[in-house]
């Protein structure tokens, strides 16, 4: 049979058309126009989204950026905080943001790793799923009450940069959880089935190949929490940070300046403060996160080049 | 019992690698295994053939119990590889996973470079005596050697696995189960990711492993399942329906089912 087949004749088809085959039709032509609309139109919204960031950036450096300068970071305020440099407040929101980083990642990682590669699918998870997502959508305001009901009150602490830090950390952990757990979620599962029918452990599998492949995922919802927590004010202004203090933080346990606040304060609170003040105040603040997430990035890209698949 | 049966059985036991008795299986409420019963001989290749969904991956994932991840499984029967059950209660199922290497229908290197994929298994499993880089090499080369991607790949020991081709890395897969000295090697359709010339390569590899250890091989492919194995098991809903040597069942099928499925009339 399979002899016979391939000396089958070509049978002529017969050819209805008239025109050419592949010459463009009427069709085509309105296809074409509506696609190239529709590619403007999603175009003109890109710009619309970055145009009002170029705007913010421009008029802070345009208005404060001549007051940067090595003194202003370096420097306290002086009379009634309208002169002299920011320094207290630099410092502050550095401590602040590190030490909520240093208790929300660990945690919100261990986290991800129970939800996304230890629990089996019940309603026990699913609440905690349904938490999580409910969590990271409560208004920082409610967080900042919260904190300092439970760590300044209840726990003690005080008015203080672990109140406040703990405050932030509580507030960025969802975000740390669900990013990491879709980072996990993203390294293929065919290679946990490769270790598991090996017989590496879940904890082995997670610890050699899940995690290596996940960090630069991990990262970026890491970078997101650095963003959310430097800017934020409501959730530290009870709970740890000062209008004005006149000496530096010497433990956690004490109270410290805070950038966010110290802007809210210059650009509303104090009287005769010099124009140009609040607007570098504003662009120290966004520069430090620019530079945060910048040099996040990069890590990023570093690992990701180093990426094994 | 009577000692003299108890004896012949233990001497007959001795040629099996896979026993599985009255094997039943359950996902939720599908019932997919029925009443297995088959003895596999060790050192030699076994097929399994069948239509799809007649639950020859299921049977092959019973045999390294990895079928228990999923929550919703129920196993009755028992499997004994090497005369030893392997669902008895004191069995470490990280022992099993040793014993018992798993090949799959798409090539699945770990991401990272062809080292260490064969040196993966042997560092979970050899704690207990410490190597040295050499000793690590001296795997490396013998476990490729094994798979015959030796002179192909030992320029490039460092590179990424999945730089390799797909009937490398399925080679790949298999050397790196050798460094850990299992038994019994299952491959769930270990071709039909490759083209004809992938797929020769392997199989000639898979002969060459023949007699240092049992192999299990699913395959949807008769022509394969006909040139490259001993004894061939047909299996059809859930049942095995015919276990005979390869060649006889191919010519001389005992079931009118078989003969149906190996002429290509459903399936
Ligand atoms: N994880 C699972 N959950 C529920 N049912 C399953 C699962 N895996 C397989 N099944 C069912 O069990 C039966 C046997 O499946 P199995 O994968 O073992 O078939 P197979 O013979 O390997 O088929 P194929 O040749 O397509 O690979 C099928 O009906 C399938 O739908
Ligand atoms: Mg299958």
């Amino acid at each position: 049979m399979s002899v016979e087949s391939m000396s089958v004749e070509a049978m002529p088809v017969e050819n209805k058309l008239t025109e050419s085959l592949f010459a463009e039709s009427q069709l085509n032509v309105k296809n074409k126009k509506i696609q190239s609309l529709y590619r403007v139109l999603f175009l003109m919204m890109t710009l619309l989204l970055i145009l009002p960031v170029l705007i913010i950036l421009g008029t802070l450096i345009v208005k404060g950026g001549s007051m940067i300068s090595i003194d202003f970071l370096f420097t306290d305020p002086i009379n009634g905080m309208t002169e002299g440099g920011i320094f207290p407040a630099l410092l502050g929101t550095v401590w602040l943001v590190s030490l909520a980083l240093l208790i929300s990642v660990p945690l919100g990682i261990a986290a991800a790793i129970y939800l996304s590669e230890y629990a089996s699918e019940n309603w026990f998870t699913r609440a905690i799923n349904l938490a999580i997502i409910n969590l990271a959508g409560v208004p920082s305001i409610v967080h900042a009450l919260f904190g300092v009901g439970a760590f300044v009150m209840f726990f003690g602490f005080g008015t203080s940069i672990m109140a406040a830090s703990l405050t932030l950390a509580i507030m960025t952990l969802p975000v740390v959880i669900v990013s990491t757990r879709e980072a996990l979620q993203a390294v293929p599962h065919a290679f946990r089935e490769a270790c598991w029918n090996m017989g590496a452990t879940r904890w082995q599998t997670i610890r050699r190949v899940v995690l290596p492949n996940a960090v630069s995922g991990i990262l970026t919802g890491v970078i997101l929490e650095v963003s959310r927590t430097t800017g934020e004010t409501a959730p530290i202004m009870f709970t740890g940070a000062a209008f004005f203090l006149p000496f530096l933080p010497q433990s956690v346990f004490d109270q410290t300046m805070a950038l966010s606040l110290h802007l809210f304060v210059v650009s509303t609170q104090v009287p005769n403060v010099p124009e140009s003040l609040p607007y570098a105040v504003a662009l120290v603040l966004i520069g430090m996160v620019l530079l945060m997430n910048s040099v996040s990035i990069a890590f990023r890209m570093y690992l990701r080049g180093k990426k094994k698949w | 019992m009577n000692t003299a049966t108890a004896e012949q059985t233990n001497e007959n036991a001795n040629h099996y690698a896979i026993q599985s008795k009255k094997l039943n299986l359950w996902y939720g409420a599908f019932q997919a295994l029925f009443d297995i019963d088959l003895d596999i001989k060790s050192g030699i290749i076994t097929s399994l053939i069948g239509p799809s969904g007649c639950g020859k991956s299921t049977f092959l994932r019973s045999i390294n119990r990895i079928n228990e991840r999923l929550g919703y499984v129920r196993i009755e029967g028992g499997i004994h590889v090497h005369k030893q059950n392997i669902y008895a209660d004191d069995v470490e199922l990280i022992q099993v996973r040793k014993q018992i290497g798993m090949v799959f229908q798409r090539p699945n290197p770990l991401p990272a470079t062809i080292k260490e994929n064969i040196l993966f298994g042997h560092k979970l499993h050899m704690k207990d005596k410490s190597y040295s880089s050499a000793d690590y090499d001296d795997i490396v080369e013998s476990s490729l050697r094994q798979v015959l991607l030796w002179d192909k790949v030992k320029d490039k020991l460092n590179h990424k696995a999945i730089s390799l081709s797909l009937e490398e890395q399925q080679k790949l897969c298999i050397a790196r189960l050798l460094p850990v000295k299992p038994n019994v090697l299952l491959m769930d359709e270990p071709c039909s990711a490759l083209d004809p010339k992938g797929t020769a390569a392997v199989e000639e590899l898979i002969w060459e492993l023949r007699g240092e250890y049992s192999i299990l091989m699913v395959t949807h492919n008769m022509a394969q399942a006909r040139r490259a194995s001993d004894e061939c098991i047909f299996m059809l809903m859930g049942k095995v329906v015919e276990h005979q040597k390869t060649d006889d069942l191919f010519v001389v099928p005992k079931c009118k089912e078989t003969a149906d499925y190996i002429e290509g009339r459903y399936g």
